[in-house]
């Protein structure tokens, strides 16, 4: 596969074309919002939270397929997990990405393991100037999980 | 086809490889390649001549000023200016700033207009909004025709005596359209406005002659124009420059300090406060001669040359929009497009794989953007080393995006 066919994987042609969970939340929630001012990307997001857990989300935004394709599979990744276990895999999302240091939670052995289909935005990385869009969406549920536990509604 | 290749040898940046292919380079309209021989001259004033300006009376502080207000002289003379109106600031952002704070703050109050298009750059709009909001002056816009041009039909409906500053783009750095010079200084002078002429795009791109056109300030970059980066232009009127405050104190800037007060130094000095960019000027004189003996009109000629050949060939792309001008005589040759729903910075990323450089983003025109109602496009543009095969590996590198984003 060449370089190119690595980073626009299937699966991320398809969230990018198909977000998942696109659209605002009704109930009560935090927002967030994130940008590149360099390239244009803007990305926003609902998070709903009871208890420590997360029991719905909603993105809006737009950019390229990498950051919008990124925050579609990150809806997919925290609903119903709870504030810490999604902060933990915005740390091994951020270390796939080599964005933050430590072990690799990717087994290359067994791909798909730990991230699931965020996996797929492994390809990124060679592309060293599009790693802060795959990000994007991830800083601003950062400041969104925040929001929810400083009790900032 | 008016034919330049031979100049590409001069340019040893387009001989090197990018992802394994040779490097394509269309992105002159963000900042374009230099010449040996304006390397050679930055390398030169460095390895003999290096000391500081205007000061001093020894050997090599002589030679840098005399080379440094010789570069004035040359840059001035490019447009058709006397060298005493010609300010050397580090590029158009910042000449723009000087007219804005040396000049607006003075000269703006409540309820004045400043009009602009949308098709300004930032560089043409942040520091009008920050000086409109210490006066309490506004920002009054006009949009584009369907061909992308500034609409001049309904200039009436907002001339009036409120208008202080009329401040515009001579070639948009998006659409690539050229500015209606005449129509907005005309009506400007009516109404005795301010003529500001962003000509960033436009005094690289063909010959620009200030006893020409009639406007009060025009801004350019040397980087933008072969030359190096930290260095450009403000050249004014006379009488403007006289009654423009200086917006930066320092040394160099001044006639006479005492302890609480200072008098300053004669145009262009009073706006260059502190030791200027030396080298850079000395690079920006090599740039003009460069361009000087290619003859602005061949350069001219071959980008809308080569433009009409783009916008031939792009047409052939299913799906593919371009955002400007059909018409090349409205033009210049930066062609903004997008590509189905691929978005900009994807192209960019694909065609870099094929050593292809292009931009995408909103190219410091947000407004632009919204006004189109797109979130970003990308662009290619060209310049006096662009060749017609590189638009033919652009458009194999765009159909090759169709393939990769799943396109038939």
């Amino acid at each position: 596969m060449s370089q190119l066919d690595e980073l626009y994987r299937e699966v991320i042609l398809d969230h990018y074309r198909n977000p998942r969970k696109r659209g605002s939340l009704k109930g009560p929630h935090v927002h967030a919002e994130g940008n590149n001012p360099s390239c244009g990307d803007e990305f926003a997001l609902d998070v709903a939270v009871e208890d420590g857990l997360i029991i719905d989300a909603a993105m809006q935004g737009q950019g390229c397929s990498i950051s919008q394709a990124s925050g579609s599979m990150m809806m997919d990744a925290i609903v119903g997990k709870s504030i810490d276990e999604a902060r933990d895999l915005t740390h091994k999302f951020k270390v796939m990405m080599t964005i933050v240091d430590g072990d690799s939670p990717v087994d290359p052995e067994r791909p798909g393991a730990v991230l699931g289909d965020l996996e797929a935005l492994q390809g990124v990385r060679r592309f060293p100037v599009r790693i802060k869009c795959a990000d994007l969406a991830w800083t601003t549920l950062s400041e969104a999980l925040d929001r929810a536990t400083d009790g900032d509604r | 086809m008016s034919d330049l290749r031979s100049l590409r040898a001069d340019f040893p940046i387009l001989s090197r490889e990018v992802n394994g292919h040779k490097l394509v380079y269309l992105d002159s309209a963000a900042t374009t390649q230099k010449p040996v021989s304006v390397l050679d001259a930055m390398d030169r004033y460095y390895r003999n001549s290096n000391a500081n300006v205007h000061r001093g009376a020894h050997t090599l502080s002589n030679e840098a000023t005399e080379m440094y207000e010789g570069a004035r002289v040359k840059v001035a003379s490019f447009i058709g200016a006397q060298a005493a109106q010609t300010v050397f600031t580090r590029g158009t952002t910042t000449a723009i700033n000087h007219i804005a704070y040396g000049w607006g703050l003075d000269h703006l109050g409540e309820g004045d207009r400043i009009l602009v298009t949308i098709a300004e750059h930032h560089a043409n709009l942040v520091p009008w909004q920050i000086i409109a909001r210490h006066t309490g002056a506004e920002l009054v816009y006009l949009e584009l025709t369907d061909d992308y041009t500034v609409d001049t039909s309904d200039l009436e409906a907002v001339l009036d005596e409120r208008v202080k500053v009329v401040a515009f783009s001579g070639m948009s750095n998006v659409t690539g359209a050229l500015g209606p010079i005449d129509v907005l200084g005309k009506a400007a002078r009516s109404v005795g406005a301010l003529i500001v002429l962003d000509a960033a795009q436009l005094v690289p791109h063909s010959p620009v002659d200030v006893t020409e056109v009639d406007v009060d300030f025009m801004a350019f970059s040397a980087h933008k124009m072969l030359g190096p980066t930290g260095i450009g232009a403000l050249w004014g009127k006379a009488e403007r420059l006289e009654e423009m405050e200086p917006t930066e104190g320092g040394g160099e800037m001044i006639n006479m300090v005492e302890r609480q007060t200072s008098t300053w130094a004669p145009v262009p000095h009073k706006f260059e406060a502190g030791t200027p960019p030396i080298a850079e000027a000395v690079g920006f004189a090599a740039a003009v001669d460069y361009l000087t003996a290619v003859g602005m009109e061949n350069i001219a000629l071959h980008e809308q040359e080569l433009t009409t050949y783009a916008l031939e060939r792009l047409s052939e792309i299913p799906d593919l929009k371009v955002y400007g001008p059909k018409d090349v005589t409205h033009r210049g040759g930066t062609v903004s497009f997008e590509l189905a729903d691929i978005h900009p910075h994807d192209i960019a990323t694909i065609l870099d794989q094929d050593g292809i450089a292009v931009r995408a983003g909103h190219h410091c025109a947000r407004p632009l953007m919204k006004y189109l109602d797109v979130p970003a496009t990308a662009r290619a543009s060209f310049y006096l080393y662009n060749v017609p095969e590189e638009v033919d590996l652009l458009v194999d590198s765009l159909m090759n995006a169709r393939r990769i984003f799943g396109i038939a």
